[in-house]
C-alpha cells in the first residue's frame, strides 16, 4: 500500500487493543505488548479506546461508523504510531476510513491513517526486522491464514518471513489460499450458511497440509474457522502471529 | 421479516450437484486464470490498473466518444441508433426487423440483450430467435436462465445437457460425451443459420476512432451468424466504447486470460462495417443500438467504476459466495460481485427490490484482486449498502446499529459493558438475545468472554515497568 513509507515509525507506540482482544483474546493484546517491548518499543494503552467503527460500517450505517470512527480518532490523537494487531482494524483506518469520510474530511481521520500499523506489518516493514530469534523445540509446520484485509497490504509477506525464520518452523501453503473464511463480520451473522460453508472449506484446506499450527492475523478469522471446527470436532491449534513470535522468543 | 437473507437462503436450497457444478467451474476458472497471466507478464497487476485508466478515462469523455464512434460507424456505412431504456431497444430491434421483413434470426451471445429480455420479447412478436452460443442455446432449449456471463450453464452439468436434448429433439437419443453433445448442436444450428434473415450480436468493444466493432467467442458462432444474412444488428451498452483501436491491446490480452485462462478467444472478430466496395464479406446492412438503460445515472453515480466492466466473469468465477449460491441466487441478468453493484443500480426506482445483493459479500475483496480494469468492486458495495441503509430500505437480519455506536462513544459504558458480558459465557445459546445470533451460533461455538481482562493486566504491567 501507498502509505507504507510514509507511516511514522518509532521506539513509542500507541496500541489499539481492538474490540475483539478487548472481548475475547486479551493474550493476543498482551503478546503484541510483549513482543514489541522485547524489541526495545515503549507501548502506551489509551483507556478511553473502544472500537473501530467497522461492524457498523460495514452494515451501511455510516452515520453510527463515522462516529465511533470520530471517537477513535480522538482517542489515539498525536504523532505517534498506532499498532493494531489485526488486519482488518488496520484496513478500516487505512481504507474504510477514507470512504466514509470521502464527502467530510476529518483531520484526525486522516492523521489516524497516516500512522497505523497493523503489527507484523510494523515489526518487519516498519521496524526492519527480517528475522526472528524464536524456536520450536521440535519441527512445527506452520498454516498462515493471510486474512482478506491484507491482500494488498505488507503484512502477509512480513508474516511469511517472520515465521519462517524461526528455527524448526516450516510455513507450508495449503489450497485455495486466495479465498475468504467467511467471517467478514457481520455476513457471518445474516449469511449464516454461506458464512458456515466457506468456513468448512478454509478447513478443509488448511487440514489437508496437516499443519501443527494455525497461524493468522486476525483473531475474527480464527474465531470463527475455530468456532467452525470445533462444532464439527476437528480443530487445529492456532495462535496470532505476535502469540507465536513471543512464546518462540529465545530468551 | 426473515432474519435470513435470500441468498444465504437460496445457497441453503441448491442442489448438491448444481452446487458442485458451480464451484467446480468456477476454481477452475480462478487456478487458469491465475497461471497464465502471472506466465505472460512480469506484473499483471500494472496491466490491469492501466486497462481500468483507459477505461477510466473513455467513461469520463464518454459523450466526446460516443460522438467520435457514431461518426466513425456512420462514414462505414453502419447505421445508428439510441435506445434510453430496454423498451426502447426492443422496439427500435423490432423496427429494424420488421423493415427489413426478418421472420427469423440467430443471436449470439449478449448480456446487454439478456438485460432487456429480447428473446421472449421478439418471440412474442413472432420473430423466431435461436441462440447460437452453445452455452445460451441450451439455456433456451431448458427455458432457464444463464447463470453466468462467460459460462452461462456453468451450473449444468452434461448429463442434464444430454437429456434436454433428447427431451427437446435435437438429438434421438441420450449421450452425453461433450464432444457428442457439441456436434449434435453444431449440426441443429447449422439449419437455423441458413434459414435466418438477419444476426443479432452484442459487442465487447467498439473503437471510437474507427468505428469497428469488436467481437470475441470461442465458437466462432457470430461468424457463422453473419455470413449468410443480410442484416447485423449489434447492441451495445455505451460503456462499451474504448478511444482507440491501439488501446484493443490491453484489452484482449486481459479478456482471454480474466475469462477463460486464454491467451486469446479461438474468434476475434473485427467488423469494418456492412459490405461494401472493398469490403465483400458479410451482411449488407449494420445497425448499431447504442443501449443507455440507467447507464447515464450510474455514470452520474458514486458507482460509476463499475462501467469500466468488461464482462469477464473472473470476479464471479473467484468469488466465494457466488461458488456456493450460484449465479441464479442474484435474481437477475448480473450475479456475483458484479452484478452484486450492477443489478441494483441498473433497476434505478426499484433499487429496494436488489439493495439486499450488495450485502451479499464478506468484501474479502478477492473480486477486486482479479479484475481486469481494476474496479474497486467492495467500496461499490459499501457505498450500495450505505445507501440502502439511507433509504431506510429493510434488512433481513440486520442488527440496528446506534446502540453499537452510543456504547462505542462512552468509554465508561464500553468498560462496564466488556466486564459484564462475561455473563454471556453462562448463557445457553437458546437463549441469544437476537435472533441473527442463534443462527450464527448455531454452527459456531463462541469463545470463552474474557472482557475485560487486557485491561486489567495493562493497569498491572504499566505499574511494575
Ligand atoms: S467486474 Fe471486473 S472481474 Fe467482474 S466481470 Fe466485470 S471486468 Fe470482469
Amino acid at each position: 500500500m501507498s502509505a507504507t513509507h510514509a507511516r511514522p515509525v518509532g521506539k513509542r507506540v500507541l496500541l489499539m487493543g481492538t474490540c475483539l482482544c478487548d472481548a475475547f483474546f486479551d493474550d493476543v493484546a498482551r503478546a503484541t505488548v510483549e513482543v514489541l517491548e522485547h524489541l526495545g518499543v515503549e507501548v502506551l494503552y489509551p483507556e478511553d479506546q473502544t472500537c473501530c467503527g467497522q461492524p457498523a460500517f460495514n452494515t451501511g450505517d455510516w452515520d453510527a461508523s463515522r462516529q465511533v470512527a470520530r471517537h477513535c480518532a480522538r482517542v489515539f490523537v498525536g504523532d505517534l504510531p498506532v499498532i493494531v494487531p489485526s488486519g482488518s482494524c488496520a484496513a478500516m483506518h487505512l481504507h474504510g476510513n477514507r470512504l466514509q469520510f470521502e464527502q467530510e474530511p476529518d483531520d484526525d481521520i486522516a492523521s489516524l491513517a497516516a500512522r497505523t500499523w497493523e503489527v507484523v506489518d510494523f515489526i518487519h516493514n516498519g521496524l526492519g526486522v527480517t528475522r526472528w530469534p524464536g524456536r520450536f523445540d521440535t519441527p512445527t509446520r506452520i498454516a498462515f491464514h493471510r486474512s482478506c484485509h491484507c491482500r494488498d497490504t505488507g503484512t502477509g509477506a512480513a508474516a511469511r518471513a517472520l515465521l519462517s525464520s524461526i528455527a524448526h518452523a516450516e510455513v507450508v501453503p495449503f489450497g485455495q489460499a486466495e479465498q475468504c473464511c467467511g467471517f467478514g463480520g457481520t455476513f457471518a451473522v445474516t449469511f449464516p450458511h454461506i458464512s458456515a460453508q466457506m468456513g468448512s472449506l478454509k478447513i478443509d484446506h488448511i487440514r489437508d497440509i496437516q499443519p501443527d499450527l494455525l497461524a493468522g492475523v486476525d483473531m475474527s478469522c480464527l474465531m470463527h474457522l475455530d468456532g467452525l471446527a470445533a462444532a464439527q470436532g476437528r480443530r487445529v491449534p492456532h495462535k496470532h502471529v505476535v502469540q507465536i513470535l513471543r512464546d518462540t522468543l529465545i530468551s | 421479516m426473515s432474519s435470513v437473507q435470500p441468498i444465504d437462503l437460496y445457497a441453503r436450497r441448491i442442489s448438491d450437484e448444481k452446487q458442485l457444478s458451480v464451484m467446480d467451474g468456477t476454481s477452475t476458472g480462478t487456478d487458469k486464470r491465475y497461471r497464465i497471466l502471472h506466465a505472460d507478464y512480469p506484473d499483471p497487476d500494472a496491466l490491469r490498473r492501466l486497462a481500468g485508466a483507459i477505461k477510466d478515462h473513455t467513461l469520463q469523455h464518454l459523450d466526446t466518444y460516443l460522438d467520435a464512434a457514431d461518426r466513425a460507424l456512420t462514414a462505414n456505412g453502419a447505421q445508428v441508433h439510441y435506445a434510453a431504456d430496454a423498451a426502447d431497444a426492443r422496439s427500435v430491434i423490432l423496427a429494424i426487423l420488421r423493415g427489413h421483413g426478418v421472420t427469423r434470426l440467430t443471436k449470439s451471445k449478449s448480456m446487454a440483450a439478456e438485460e432487456i429480455h429480447l428473446n421472449r420479447f421478439l418471440m412474442d412478436n413472432g420473430i423466431e430467435c435461436t441462440e447460437s452460443d452453445l452455452g445460451e442455446f441450451i439455456v433456451q432449449l431448458d427455458d432457464d436462465e444463464p447463470s453466468h456471463i462467460v459460462k452461462p450453464i456453468i451450473h449444468k452439468n452434461r448429463r442434464e445437457i444430454a437429456t434436454t436434448f433428447q427431451r427437446e429433439g435435437v438429438a434421438d437419443d441420450y449421450n452425453d460425451d461433450p464432444e457428442t453433445i457439441t456436434r449434435r448442436a453444431r449440426v441443429h444450428l447449422r439449419g437455423k443459420y441458413l434459414a435466418a434473415g438477419a444476426c443479432i450480436t452484442g459487442a465487447n468493444f467498439v473503437c471510437a476512432d474507427s468505428g469497428r466493432l469488436v467481437l470475441v467467442t470461442n465458437e466462432g458462432n457470430t461468424r457463422f451468424g453473419m455470413a449468410p444474412v443480410p442484416v447485423h444488428i449489434a447492441l451495445v451498452g455505451i460503456e462499451k466504447l474504448v478511444p482507440r483501436e491501439c488501446d484493443l491491446a490491453v484489452f484482449l490480452n486481459l479478456l482471454g486470460r480474466s475469462a477463460t485462462g486464454q491467451q486469446l478467444t479461438v474468434y476475434t472478430e473485427f467488423i469494418a462495417g456492412p459490405r461494401a466496395a472493398g469490403r465483400p464479406d458479410g451482411p449488407e446492412h449494420m445497425h448499431v443500438v447504442f443501449l443507455d438503460n440507467g447507464r447515464s445515472d450510474i455514470l452520474a453515480s458514486d458507482c460509476r467504476e463499475i462501467l469500466r466492466c468488461i464482462r469477464c466473469g473472473a470476479c464471479q468465477n473467484v468469488c466465494p459466495v457466488y461458488r456456493q449460491a450460484s449465479g441464479h441466487a442474484y435474481r437477475s441478468t448480473y450475479g456475483g460481485p458484479v452484478g452484486a453493484v450492477l443489478t441494483p443500480l441498473l433497476a434505478g426506482a426499484d433499487f429496494a427490490t436488489y439493495a439486499d445483493l450488495p450485502k451479499a459479500s464478506s468484501l474479502c475483496g478477492a473480486c477486486r484482486e482479479v479484475c481486469p480494469v481494476d474496479i474497486p468492486i467492495p467500496d461499490l458495495l459499501l457505498r450500495l449498502r450505505h445507501q440502502a441503509h439511507r433509504e431506510a430500505v429493510p434488512s433481513p437480519g440486520a442488527v440496528p446499529m446506534s446502540p453499537f455506536a452510543k456504547l462505542a462513544t462512552s468509554p465508561s459504558l464500553w468498560r462496564t459493558a466488556m466486564t459484564m458480558s462475561k455473563a454471556m459465557n453462562h448463557l445457553p445459546v437458546q437463549v441469544a438475545p437476537i435472533a441473527p445470533l442463534r443462527n450464527w451460533l448455531g454452527s459456531r461455538t463462541l469463545p470463552e468472554s474474557r472482557g475485560g481482562e487486557f485491561r486489567k493486566w495493562i493497569k498491572r504491567h504499566s505499574n511494575h515497568s
